[in-house]
């Protein structure tokens, strides 16, 4: 084929998805930035540009430094439990255990179904007084508790969810990656007389390096757009407690109709996101080596 | 010895006990949901083996809410993304494997963006885009932001690329075109990948939540998920127990074919996840 020719091909064929990226991200990645400068037009009151006001409303706005106080600590809670949990379980299922597929199962189940339905089993599962939680923690003496309803438990309360259903489907990526290690480098660490957690720490845990990376991603990601649980169990409540960035977003474009601030909010979440995507480049991708 | 690191005796026994106890307290919320779905309400808190078995709860569940109507919008939207995404995906994948043109790199850059600012965090302007077009509360509106899949074209654009050149142009000898050789080679080709991408797209589009729930308003338009949260956060005060089988009911068509497909299902997010 011709140069000309191909190219004209090859921009065909990019044509129809290009045009929606650029009209459902790009575009409106860039528009949040613009309305971000602008007041919210109200009835009587078309919109103007006001520069910073709205950042400078975002920093004054208590809600919000709770909202990203919240969102860090529900990542810091998610990501190296959901991690940690995902890698020991895939040790466990990877070795000879009676029964592992049952076992792999009721591990990997969480991932499948829709959050909003598991947010609601497990709404019943903290429900103060008949709860099972509840009726658990009575049998050992433990004092009744509101256990979604209190503001120091909450947040712990829906990042527990959120690492129950992720760590199964991080497990997998572990899984698969735990199968293609060569077994002649465990015949080889044996033969040097390393003992398993030697080999665990100098053979298996660098060599699953590229998974643990792509996890992350993942689980960072995660930790700053999983709400649905947000919405079914708290609804940012009691008093904020469980207020996480995007829930906030929401609350503010779709319950206060403020669509400026929310995109002013939009961005702070856009920031971050581009300083992970960013730091992982930077920082991590010289320390792992890929295949 | 072949696997001389394989736990035996005492250990096995250790490791098979905890791997038991983490895989009992991972299907424990479940089960609970199961029991209290299968009883009456006045079972739903005690735990009586004798307690009798009725699908009351379904039939409440059912009546209560138009689910049937929620389950054939889940069923259009599913169908709508995957075709559409198939559709764009194939194309674009196929451009960036096997053509050279001016702004590859860039577009494909463009592409990856996605990867890391979804959807998902643009609800904002994306609702302001769908009011513009004149389509909110629509099965399109859900399913638009999705549909050119960074994701998707990621993924089969790596499979396209381990396609021996040879076969390529054998079929061009033959006198296929450009579309010909797409459709005769690389996608019968990718069959694996497609399934792979397939089971997941269609798992993330039953399951998702906050974009439905924004953009639709109307029995018409809701997908189960959001019907489910319409149902069960009213305040008239609904026993658990219906509430768990209208859950139970929601997930039931994907839980059962993650069982029967459990193999796929995981291979498939095994294979979507290496890159």
């Amino acid at each position: 084929m011709r140069r000309g020719v191909e190219a004209i091909y090859g921009w065909l064929l990019l044509l129809p998805a290009m045009a929606l990226l650029a009209l459902f991200t790009h575009w409106p990645a860039f528009a949040t930035l613009l309305a971000s400068l602008y007041s919210t037009p109200r009835p009587r009151r078309p919109a103007a540009f006001v520069g910073l006001d709205n950042y400078h409303a975002m920093l004054a706005d208590p809600v919000f430094w709770r909202a990203l106080v919240n969102n860090l600590w529900f990542a810091l809670g998610t990501i190296p439990a959901s991690i940690a949990l995902a890698l020991v379980m895939a040790l466990w299922v990877n070795d000879r255990i009676a029964g592992r597929a049952a076992v792999r199962m009721a591990y990997f189940t969480p991932t499948v179904l829709p959050m909003i339905a598991v947010a609601n089993v497990w709404l019943f599962f903290y429900t103060p007084q008949y709860g099972l939680l509840e009726q658990i923690l009575g049998l050992f003496g433990v004092p009744a508790h509101n256990w979604l309803g209190t503001p120091s438990t909450a947040l712990a309360c829906v990042t527990a969810v959120a690492v129950w259903k992720e760590a199964g489907f991080f497990m997998i990526f572990y899984l698969a990656a735990l199968q293609q290690i060569p077994p002649v480098l465990a015949e080889a660490s044996a033969l040097e007389g390393a003992s398993r957690l030697t080999f665990f720490r100098r053979v298996q845990f660098p060599l699953l390096m590229p998974t643990t990376l792509f996890v992350l991603i993942n689980a960072v990601i995660n930790a700053f757009r999983t709400v649905d649980h947000i919405i079914v169990m708290t609804r940012g409540g009691p008093d904020n407690a469980t207020t996480l960035l995007l829930y906030y977003i929401y609350q503010v474009g779709f319950t206060f109709w403020d669509s400026t601030y929310a995109a002013t909010l939009t961005m702070v979440l856009l920031a971050g996101l581009a300083a992970a995507a960013l730091g992982q480049y930077v920082f991590l991708e010289r320390r792992v080596h890929y295949r | 010895m072949s696997a001389p690191y394989a736990p035996r005796g005492a250990g096995l026994a250790l490791e098979t006990a905890g791997a038991w106890m983490l895989a009992l307290l991972w299907i424990l919320p479940l089960a609970y949901a199961v029991w209290t779905a299968f009883h009456p309400a006045e079972f739903s808190a005690r735990f009586d083996p004798l307690a009798p078995v009725s699908l009351e709860n379904f039939r409440v569940a059912w009546r209560a809410a138009p689910f049937a109507r929620y389950f054939v919008n889940t069923f259009l939207l599913v169908s709508l993304v995957l075709a559409c995404q198939l559709v764009l995906c194939t194309l674009a994948a196929y451009a960036f494997a096997r053509f050279q043109f001016a702004g590859r790199e860039i577009a494909f850059a463009l592409v990856l963006l996605q990867l890391m600012i979804m959807p998902d965090v643009l609800i904002v302007e994306n609702y302001r885009t769908m009011g513009r077009i004149g389509i909110l509360d629509s099965i399109p509106a859900i399913a638009l932001p999705y549909v050119a899949s960074a994701f998707g074209i990621f993924l089969l654009r790596q499979a396209f690329k381990t396609v021996p050149r040879e076969l390529d142009e054998a079929a061009r000898v033959e006198g296929a075109g450009p579309l010909g050789v797409l459709l005769k080679v690389y996608v019968p080709l990718a069959r694996p990948i497609y399934v792979a991408y397939g089971l997941v797209s269609v798992s993330y589009h039953w399951n998702n939540f906050l974009w439905p729930l924004i953009v639709t308003s109307s029995v018409e338009a809701r997908p189960v998920t959001v019907g489910l949260q319409v149902f069960s956060s009213t305040d008239q005060g609904i026993e658990w127990s219906v509430i768990c089988a209208a859950t139970l009911m929601t997930t039931a068509p994907l839980l059962v074919a993650f069982l029967l497909f459990q193999r796929q299902f995981v291979q498939s997010f095994m294979r979507a996840g290496i890159r």
